[in-house]
């Protein structure tokens, strides 16, 4: 039996997830889970995925929390690889810098909420703010610790090849430190998706959160699974293209 | 090619270092374990800080930074760019300092012939044999035009095969590259293989330089003598030519074989003390180096004995471990069988 599984091509991965969805139907539908009423069988959210989506409505909501998360995910992965080069290169920087930085860095990013409602508003730079701080602090210490673990030989090599700081840092460094950065973004892409369905619960009108909190109110469960759908597939969508860059980056070489 | 002069340079590891490396000159600086190889060499480099003087050439050089110098370096573990290609690696050195395309493309190409690894050249390092990362690092240093080559232990990581193969090879490139050259090693064998001159170093001071001849039969201190293996080393009285490739010695009474291409004659041997082979009983083979000899002395020390045999008048020392001399039985006064592995000695030539 077990020899059977390692055979099994990478393909029949979808098998299990064709039981469990199999087995969701017919649970769902002979009512044998307790309160049927929470529990839709998949195919009734199926039929209302495809609904709110010939009715633009999960488009809508779903461009609303990409947009941010865009906007805020980028802003705040760009900030923090710049200080983290510089932290992780100029170690007079690193100490000034990193003892503020360990204060702030505990906070969750959902605890800056309050704060920012007040500082910002309700308003879309408020959702922003929320990623770009989800995604600077954990991006900087990536981007710090790959930069502060590049083997000191290869920057000596390349002085006694006649390198300027300058020139190392741009191509011997940040290169070897990619894996690191790459593995920093990669964890922050998904978390960004769930920073960003807590913002618009609490307090976005739009956004795939907010249509979450709306289905909750009117006791929409399929909607509720639809949107959790979403959610899943984007973080798992965004980690796997930074999987795969990296890949791309690094393959040949590491 | 400049030389290199170190004069009264002192830091945490080095006290007082005065050396004179010549021009084309391929110096071998040895030492055990932390007596200070390569943080000279880090000195050299402006990796590491000190007091004192440093001359290329006659210029002093102290406040000049390591991408000024004009050294090359070949590190312990190589340190290839992983992330550049073989030719990319190669051309780094000649891009930073600003060298024409053209001038970059002709040194890459002169040197992946020079070191015939021209079908490594698209090639990542990860890919790569450690012989052929030897090559590529060594195309690297020298890229750049480089005056000065610091080599740290670059052989340490091969097995002693692919190490014996390297060391002629490398050493038959560094000569026609005529470059001025300080390769570490702690590794005697090495340093006499490669070696213009030997330069020992212990517990961060010069305390003998000299061609290696002079290190096994004129050891300066009792250092450069524990650390070469404290040889047992003889006077010829006469010799003569047994066959083509062999030379026999006659040391008193003893009458010793071993291969020999010279013509000039043998006056001084070395034999060390692990290639002297005791036995109680009489050793199969021919009697050619075999000797009968009486123990005069032993010394026990933790892992191993050294045996002081009476052969014929001449006093060696034999080394085995102490398993081994416990097992025979060794006494003072006992007769014993003496065999001189031929592969291990050294020798003097007559001039």
């Amino acid at each position: 039996m077990m020899k059977m599984f390692k055979q099994l091509k990478p393909g029949w991965g979808i098998v299990p997830i064709a039981v469990f969805l199999a087995l969701w139907e017919i649970v769902a539908r002979l009512n044998l889970f307790p309160g049927q009423f929470f529990f839709p069988p998949f195919s009734i959210v199926v039929s209302e995925f495809y609904y709110l989506t010939a009715n633009g409505v999960l488009g809508k909501n779903f461009l609303s929390s990409l947009t941010r998360i865009l906007i805020g995910f980028c802003a705040g992965s760009i900030a923090g690889i710049l200080v983290g080069v510089v932290m992780g290169w100029q170690d007079v920087v690193n100490k000034a810098l990193n003892p503020i930085i360990s204060l702030i860095y505990p906070i969750p990013a959902l605890g800056w909420l309050p704060l920012l409602m007040l500082w910002i508003g309700i308003n879309e730079m408020l959702p922003i703010a929320i990623i770009f701080i989800c995604s600077f602090f954990p991006v900087l210490y990536n981007t710090v610790t790959g930069i502060k673990n590049v083997d000191k030989n290869y920057i000596r090599a390349a002085k006694t090849l006649g390198g300027s700081n300058i020139r190392i840092l741009a191509t011997v460094v940040i290169p070897l430190a990619l894996p690191n950065i790459f593995t920093g973004l990669r964890l922050e892409a998904g978390m960004a998706w769930r920073v960003i369905i807590a913002a618009e619960m609490v307090a976005i009108p739009t956004g795939i959160g907010a249509l979450m909190m709306k289905a909750e109110s009117l006791m929409r469960i399929d909607i509720i699974i639809v949107c959790l759908m979403v959610l899943s597939l984007m973080c798992l969508s965004f980690e796997k293209f930074f999987a795969y860059m990296e890949a791309k980056v690094t393959t040949k070489w590491k | 090619m400049p030389s290199i002069e170190m004069r009264g340079v002192s830091n945490y590891i080095l006290k007082n270092v005065n050396l004179d490396v010549l021009n084309k000159e391929l110096l071998v600086l040895v030492g055990p374990n932390g007596a200070g190889k390569t943080t000279l060499l880090n000195v050299i480099a402006a990796f590491a800080d000190y007091r004192g003087e440093v001359f290329f050439d006659g210029k002093k050089i102290d406040k000049v930074p390591t991408n000024k110098r004009e050294i090359g370096f070949l590190f312990q573990d190589l340190a290839l760019f992983p992330h550049l290609t073989v030719t990319s690696n190669i051309s780094y050195g000649l891009v930073a300092q600003g060298y024409s395309e053209k001038i970059i493309r002709e040194r890459v190409n002169e040197l992946l012939d020079f070191l015939n690894i021209r079908s490594l050249r698209d090639r990542y390092p990860r890919s790569l044999s450690s012989g052929e990362k030897q090559r590529v690092a060594l195309a690297r240093a020298i890229a750049p035009f480089s005056k000065i080559l610091l080599m740290d232990e670059p052989m340490s990581s091969l097995d002693p095969q692919t190490s014996k193969y390297l060391r002629t090879e490398l050493r038959s490139l560094l000569k026609k590259l005529e470059i001025t050259t300080i390769y570490v090693t702690h590794n005697l064998l090495e340093a006499e293989e490669m070696a213009d001159r030997i330069a020992f170093i212990y517990n961060g001071q010069i305390e003998q330089i000299g061609l290696p001849e002079e290190f096994i039969f004129t050891p300066k201190t009792d250092n450069v003598s524990e650390f070469i293996g404290k040889p047992n080393i003889l006077n010829c009285d006469h010799c003569h030519i047994l066959a083509p490739g062999f030379i026999e010695l006659v040391i008193r009474n003893m009458n010793l074989v071993l291969p020999y291409e010279g013509n000039g004659g043998i006056k001084k041997v070395a034999i060390f003390p692990q290639d002297i082979y005791l036995s109680s009983i009489k050793p199969p083979g021919p009697e050619v180096n075999r000797f009968k000899g009486i123990i005069t002395g032993i010394i026990n020390l933790p892992s191993v004995s050294r045996v002081k045999v009476d052969v014929s008048g001449n006093i060696l020392v034999a080394e085995l471990s102490r398993e081994a001399a416990l097992e025979m039985n060794f006494k003072e006064g006992k007769e014993v069988f003496v065999i001189i592995k031929l592969r291990g000695l050294r020798y003097a030539e007559r001039i």
